[in-house]
């Protein structure tokens, strides 16, 4: 039954076959396209310095700023969509960081098992216990607002979860007779992981790859929204953290709070509906026609509240 | 005898997380490059305070072990006398440093700024376990229904939605019903304490109703699983079987069933709320320990930011471990 849908094209086959998950795609793939398209699609350049004069400041939506334009003169609907690229970079960066350490410490947990894997899950739990974006803001205040810091924390801090995910799949697999017979003829264990092991866990790796990078976005956007963003450039976050200390919300200029907010729930949306698809497909057991089950229930616990997940599962 | 032996390890686990945070924390505010005392001590501050700061905080000593100290005095005791000893002697004394700019001990700061904090998460809390646990339960009763699918795609929406964008959305909508910010009216003399309370009730409406928000999203899904789980085993229909009706029924073992995940979820939930909390209060300048860390990192007041991380991680790996302790009291069957 696993090796059926982790076979690659049941599982697209699947995956296109779900609702939820076509719509989640397709909201990501509208927002990739702006990324990638940015140059050509803004009307200007929002790293370039504009000579505004007051009639520019915080100027409601006209025919030559379809969205208007912020507290410099700029124009909202290119900042937006240029913003969409870090929230990208962001998102894919530090997911990437999170999938490599959360896979290699929860395949060799699993594997190895005994005190190694104690070990690795004492540290695990460890570092999901400490508050997250207090910890971020910490670490980001003392070593320097620059991207590649950003990302390298979200990153750093993130794979505990991953790791776990990965471990519980690894255990399950482990002990199926496919694997037993690669030891029997004498595969070496790094064979025995790499060819029958990771394959089996790739699909729970992907699901919790797509909520890794929603989690790494409103990481970004929440520090760069507390004045922690890189600042040499414009992302969703810092758009809102600019709008926020410069007077849109009393001056009711909706139309520079609203566009970058939307979009950071449109992504996250997004994502987290393409999430609960694969999770579907990856545990059919847990096949409902609902929003969630139990698996994304689990995740979503995980993410709020480490050690939760543990707790429902044990019971 | 054996759960008592797994407290004694979970306890042990939390001092263990407890001790990396405290070296971790050392650490961070000593990575940058340069005089360790510019984590510490303002570069305005006169050079006579900064040599007191710098002999206070031991600056002067090796980081983590005075060798040169030990063969000089042939003791063992000066072994210890290093920067590292010093952080934890002032943290056992309560004694956190000084604010550059406020001119405070840091733990005056933060003492004052306690209270609206720990008010605004638990009137959060309260509201989102009540509507959390309501609508949880309805929409495991009506499972599959129109009112489930609702209740579900909106504990995703609020989900998905970034704290402080909930929060902003809320401050819009709201603006010139309810003040948008701030604890109490400025300048205002109330005839009584009711009065005062009043007014700082409607002050925290809406930084409330975001936490609030925030939280009831992981709540509404927790509750309708467990219920959803109960409602399909064979003593709900037992208790149906005996003629009790079916709302009754529900509500003493759904809630009853409920109740135990969810004590875990609040409980550990803090490090999230607190996290929501930061953004929130910024949003509304609500006087609590997250402006106070916004404030201080705009002003890059580095040991009352060192204070307030310091006071958040402690109470988060507290709240862990006491969830630990009541999730195995009410439930005798989960090992820890």
């Amino acid at each position: 039954m696993a090796d059926k849908s982790t076979s690659k094209s049941s599982f697209w086959g699947e995956f296109i076959g779900k609702r939820q998950g076509v719509i989640g795609a397709v909201m990501l793939l509208l927002i990739a396209l702006i990324a990638l398209l940015a140059p050509w699609i803004a009307p200007f350049d929002p790293y370039e310095t504009v000579s505004a004069t007051s009639a520019d400041v915080l100027a409601p939506p006209g025919p030559g700023h379809i969205l208007g334009q912020d507290e410099v003169g700029r124009d909202v609907l290119s900042s937006v969509f240029y913003g969409s690229r870090i929230s990208l970079l962001v998102g894919f960066s530090a997911s990437l960081i999170t999938i490599i350490l959360g896979c290699t410490i929860g395949l060799i947990a699993g594997y190895v098992g005994g005190k190694l894997d104690i070990l690795l899950m004492r540290i695990t739990d460890g570092i999901l216990v400490i508050p997250t974006l207090p910890l971020m803001l910490v670490i980001i205040a003392v070593a320097g607002r620059g991207i590649g810091n950003i990302i390298l924390v979200i990153g750093l801090l993130t794979w505990p979860y991953t790791a776990r995910v990965v471990r519980a799949q690894v255990l399950s697999v482990k002990e199926r007779q496919f694997v037993m017979r690669a030891k029997a003829i004498g595969v070496s264990h790094f064979g025995i992981v790499m060819v029958h092991i990771l394959p089996q866990v790739l699909p729970v790796i992907f699901a919790s790859a797509t909520l890794d990078i929603s989690y790494a976005i409103i990481s970004e956007a929440s520090l760069s929204f507390l004045g922690l963003g890189d600042p040499a450039l414009i992302s969703w976050g810092s758009m809102l953290n600019r709008a926020f200390l410069r007077g849109a919300v009393s001056g009711g200029a909706w139309w520079y709070l609203a566009p970058p907010g939307f979009l950071l729930a449109w992504v996250t949306l997004g994502l987290n509906l393409v999430s609960n698809a694969v999770q579907e497909i990856v545990n059919p057991r847990l096949r409902t026609h609902h929003l969630f089950d139990e698996r994304v229930i689990i995740s979503l616990l995980d993410r709020l509240t480490p050690g939760t997940a543990a707790g429902v599962v044990k019971r | 005898m054996k759960n008592i032996e797994n407290i004694l390890r979970r306890a042990l686990f939390s001092l263990i997380t407890l001790a990396a945070v405290l070296t971790f924390n050392f650490f961070l505010f000593r990575i940058v490059p340069g005089d360790p005392i510019a984590m510490i001590a303002s570069p305005r501050m006169k050079p006579e305070t900064r040599e007191m700061i710098r002999e206070q905080y031991g600056l002067d000593k090796p980081v983590w072990i005075n060798l040169p100290a030990m063969r000089e005095q042939g003791n063992l005791s000066a072994l210890f006398d290093s920067q590292f000893t010093h952080y934890l002697k002032n943290l056992a004394q309560g004694e956190l440093g000084q604010s550059f700019r406020q001119k405070v001990p840091v733990a005056e700061l933060i003492s004052a700024r306690l209270g609206p904090t720990v008010l605004l998460i638990m009137t959060g809390e309260i509201t989102g376990i009540l509507f959390g646990t309501i609508l949880g339960i309805i929409a495991a009763w009506k499972a599959r229904s129109k009112i489930d699918t609702t209740a579900l795609f909106f504990g995703l929406i609020a989900w998905s939605m970034p704290p402080f964008w909930l929060g902003i959305i809320l401050l819009t909508v709201a603006r010139g019903y309810l003040p948008s910010g701030g604890y109490i009216t400025l300048g205002a003399t109330y005839a009584s304490t009711f009065e005062r309370w009043l007014d700082i009730g409607r002050h925290l409406v809406l930084p409330a109703s975001t936490m609030a928000l925030l939280l009831f999203g992981a709540y509404v899904l927790v509750v309708r699983n467990s219920t959803l789980e109960v409602l399909s085993e064979d003593y709900i229909l037992t208790a149906k079987a005996k003629g009790l009706s079916s709302v009754g029924a529900l509500w003493k073992h759904a809630l009853k069933n409920a109740s135990l995940p969810l004590v875990t979820v609040i409980a550990l939930d803090l490090g999230y709320a607190l996290g929501g909390a930061i953004q929130i209060e910024t949003i509304f300048s609500w006087p609590g320990l997250g402006r106070l860390m916004f404030d201080s990192i705009a002003q890059r007041d580095y040991p009352v930011l060192q204070g307030v991380f310091l006071l958040l991680a402690v109470s988060v790996i507290a709240a862990n471990f006491l969830a630990d302790l009541t999730y195995s009291v009410l439930d005798p069957r989960v090992e820890m």
